[in-house]
């Protein structure tokens, strides 16, 4: 580690320009991601608050804190505010954000004034859920279904446009993204020098573009459905649900790797530098990426094995199914071919790509289980479900999303957070996550459905347990929030290379300026070139 | 998994243990190779130039060549199996199953029904004819390791053949809103004798029990008590408790005598005069209530004090 003590720069995009409205009106790529972070870490607060609470009331059979209609309205809420506020906009419009352009070496993103005007849509589309919860919530569950949604005496109307307008805030993001890819790339970056999560970014933009649209389409119809009745979805008119169902999982399955290819992105940056090695299948890992774009359009139908549509259908849905699980599995393979006869430090941002290993897996492996059509016949809709989506979302995105943060932390603010600290967070929330999620497996496979208020009594010890887990997971992200707060103010100065890494972000200063590069930056080298350069640690 | 308790679960389980052992063992080579290589390729001092082999075509066909054909094995055992889930034997008894919130109604060829208890003989295969009168619901039987979503204005179908006596649970398992956790059933498989004296006394109280102890296994047997307590705790419905002779008030502001009159009516007609304070969700009983069993729950309303 160098010894010589690294300094703050005098002028960086946080300090120059001052004032408030000089950031609300900011065309400057780090200033947005940065406002995003800032909500959807609130997002992230409040529908783990939301997830607390609806594990508390489990922890019994009986009534906790709230009666049925409240829980239900509960776990609506913490499912929509985490998919549409947190996962979706997390890792891409922030961090993304943020990070990509400087990691291709560019001045901002193509379209600044575009760039901003996604981040208002989702300040609105936030506002219009806000504005449901206080005119009474919706019960539906994230998923909408009707004729349930359609019949329902609540907030449906409001929490849906509210969804749509932040279709949109996605869609210009994903929009701003392949332009910025395909045109900003410092000269000597060809597209195989390019860093995989820029990859990875890239490929989340396409699904972003081409499958949001269909999700606004189906909440426009599922509003003229509510609001004018023209029975396409309402069976009392003629209409059919299951359509909607069709509709809706032809958005939310692409939009399942719209929430993990970035996530893909970070493990893949992450294990390069701290196994201090040329990525192992660098085209592999590239191209897998692109694969599972493309093939997560064709098995939407796998969330509707037991729904009635022909078996055919679900045998086809199931076959294609099996092929989004072979690209993931070979990135892990790549990965663990990285780490071997690298040079391994276990900093922070490893910590969290080692536990995105380990339960991306288990999520993988259960979704092989699900996958499978007899066996999912009695898996489906139990808690077998919901803990394989949270292995996912969770253990995959969101731990993903923790190594990136803390990998990105020191460029962004310019200062190291307590390593200590962050050790013991991401033990608690690795073992408090297993206790929670694990255990549901168990439930699930023993046929405890989702969504149930009260349970019955033979469920209650597992039920226990996973709550308690939940308490283990509030304290390890109660233990980060205080240091990376903390490292804002008080860390020790980074440096502009704190983990010796080769990608161009590194290059420049910690905060970077404003332009981001003093000189245009050029591609010397490759994104992982640890077989021939190294880059001296500068914390 | 839940004990096997029809003829399709042993295949399902068989399949649901091959995945299970195939994972165990993949994941052992994941996370021992991840630690392995933690606790081996350490870093040891300042950083140095490492290994620069980024690919290995042998290595890259082994690591995607046998996922694919082990996936191919699952996806064509899973395949059989759903077939065999979904085709119903010819010779099959049928039951008619009417799922509405939050209960479940079955009628059976005989003229006789039951309400969130489904009665069948064992080993014979049934065959449900199931449809919805409000929203999506779903039934599944977790010990024979069927479901199937009822979706309104269809029919949809599952059979099963169970393999040996007694009670096992029966869930809903699509979100159908406030009472979605109570739509929880009973499947009972009896003997064949014991279903055939079933159907036989289905239709009355069994000889020496008063009108009002027939009127109180009505009020569980017909899902009375998933909404209405007799304790004296407001649910989805007005208590039981003291309901006979109470004066209460309606939506509309008018008040009534609760009699056997209005209870009769609010049995046939739920929605008509709703008590202040209460959705009018209630779905009517015309049809499955036979006069009789009528008159016993009236008659169990009158103890309930």
């Amino acid at each position: 580690m160098s010894e010589t003590a690294q300094t703050m720069p005098t002028r960086s995009y946080l300090n120059h320009p001052k004032g408030l409205w000089t950031w609300l009106s900011t065309l400057d790529h780090k200033r947005i991601g940065l406002m995003y972070l800032y909500l959807i870490m609130t997002a992230f607060f409040a529908g783990g608050m939301l997830a607390l609470l609806v594990r508390f009331e489990l922890l019994t059979p009986g009534r906790e804190l709230m009666g049925a209609d409240m829980y239900n309205k509960m776990f609506t809420l913490h499912g929509a505010i985490m998919i549409f506020l947190f996962i979706i906009p997390s890792i891409p419009a922030a961090l993304g954000n943020i990070i990509m352009p400087l990691m291709i070496g560019a001045r901002d993103v193509a379209f600044p004034k575009l760039n901003l005007t996604s981040w208002y849509l989702y300040v609105i589309g936030a506002l219009f859920m806000l504005f449901s919860i206080i005119t009474g919530a919706v019960d539906t569950g994230w998923t909408f279904y009707t004729p349930y949604s359609t019949s329902t005496s609540t907030a449906v109307i409001s929490t849906a446009f509210g969804v749509f307008i932040l279709g949109f805030s996605s869609i210009f993001t994903g929009l701003n993204f392949i332009v910025t890819i395909h045109k900003l790339r410092a000269p000597g970056m060809t597209w195989f020098k390019m860093p995989l999560f820029v990859w990875a970014l890239y490929a989340t933009a396409i699904l972003q573009v081409l499958a949001t649209p269909v999700l606004g389409i189906t909440l426009v119809l599922l509003m003229a459905e509510r609001f004018a009745g023209i029975g396409i979805f309402d069976p009392a008119m003629g209409g059919d649900p299951v359509l909607f169902q069709h509709f809706f999982w032809f958005y939310s399955h692409p939009a399942v790797y719209i929430m993990i290819l970035p996530g893909m992105g970070i493990i893949s940056e992450i294990i390069a530098i701290f196994s201090h090695k040329k990525i192992f299948g660098y085209r592999a890992i590239a191209y897998s990426s692109l694969g599972i774009a493309f093939v997560s359009f064709l098995v939407w139908g796998h969330h509707m094995f037991v729904s009635g549509q022909s078996e055919l259908a679900a045998g086809i849905f199931s076959f294609l199914t099996f092929f989004v699980g072979i690209p993931s599995g070979i990135k892990i393979f790549n990965w663990l071919a990285t780490m071997y006869k690298g040079q391994i430090l276990l900093k922070a941002p490893m910590l969290y790509a080692i536990s995105f290993l380990i339960l991306f897996s288990i999520g993988g492996f259960t979704g092989i289980v699900l996958g499978t059509l007899s066996v999912d016949v009695h898996l489906h809709d139990t808690y077998f479900v919901v803990s394989h989506f949270h292995y996912v979302m969770m253990g995959g995105t969101v731990m993903a999303l923790l190594g990136g943060l803390h990998l990105w932390w020191p460029k962004i603010w310019g200062r190291m957070y307590n390593e200590r600290l962050a050790a013991i967070a991401a033990v608690f929330v690795f073992v408090g996550f297993n206790v929670t999620f694990f255990t549901q497996f168990f439930l699930g496979t023993q046929g405890m459905p989702r969504r149930y208020y009260t349970y019955l009594e033979q469920y209650q010890p597992l039920h226990a347990m996973s709550t308690h887990g939940s308490w283990l997971m509030a304290i390890g992200f109660f233990i980060m929030g205080f240091y990376l707060i903390h490292a804002i103010f008080k860390g020790k100065p980074a440096g502009p290379n704190p983990w010796g890494a080769l990608t161009l972000e590194w290059t420049t200063a910690s905060p970077p300026p404003t332009e981001n590069f003093d000189k245009q930056p050029l591609a010397e080298h490759g994104p992982y070139d640890y077989d021939k350069v190294v880059a001296k640690p500068t914390a | 998994m839940p004990s096997q308790a029809s003829t399709v679960a042993p295949d399902v389980d068989a399949l649901y243990y091959f995945i299970y052992w195939l994972s165990v063992i993949f994941f052992a080579i994941v996370v021992g190779a991840t630690f392995f290589f933690v606790v081996k390729y350490r870093r040891r001092g300042e950083a140095t130039t490492t290994s620069g082999v980024d690919h290995n075509l042998t290595l890259e066909i082994i690591w995607t060549a046998i996922p694919t054909i082990l996936v191919m094995i699952i996806f064509v055992w899973g395949f059989k199996g759903f077939v065999r889930l979904y085709v119903v034997p010819a010779h099959a008894m049928q039951v008619n199953v009417t799922a509405q919130k939050w209960f479940w109604t079955f009628d059976y060829p005989e003229g006789v029904n039951a309400v969130n208890e489904l009665i069948v003989p064992v080993d014979k295969p049934v065959k449900l004819l199931m449809s919805s009168k409000d929203v999506i619901h779903s039934f599944f039987v977790p010990n024979f390791r069927i479901k199937q979503d009822i979706v309104p204005n269809r029919y949809q179908i599952i059979w099963f053949e169970a393999t040996q006596t007694g009670t096992f649970n029966l869930f809903c398992t699509q979100y159908c809103g406030k009472g979605h956790s109570e739509m929880v059933g009973k499947v009972i498989v009896k003997t064949q004798k014991e279903y055939q004296d079933w159907i036989d006394q289905a239709s009355g109280p069994v000889a020496g029990e008063t009108m009002a102890d027939y009127g109180k296994k009505l009020y569980t047997s017909r899902a009375c008590n998933t909404c209405h307590s007799i304790d004296g705790t407001p649910n989805t419905g007005p208590t039981f408790k003291g309901a006979y002779g109470r004066t209460e008030t309606l939506a509309d502001g008018t008040t009534i005598v609760v009699d056997e009159n209005y209870i009769r009516e609010s049995l046939l007609e739920p929605t008509k005069k709703v008590v202040s304070g209460f959705q009018p969700v209630m779905p009517t009983y015309q049809g499955i209530l036979k006069q009789q069993q009528i008159d016993a729950l009236i008659e169990f309303l009158k103890t309930v004090q």
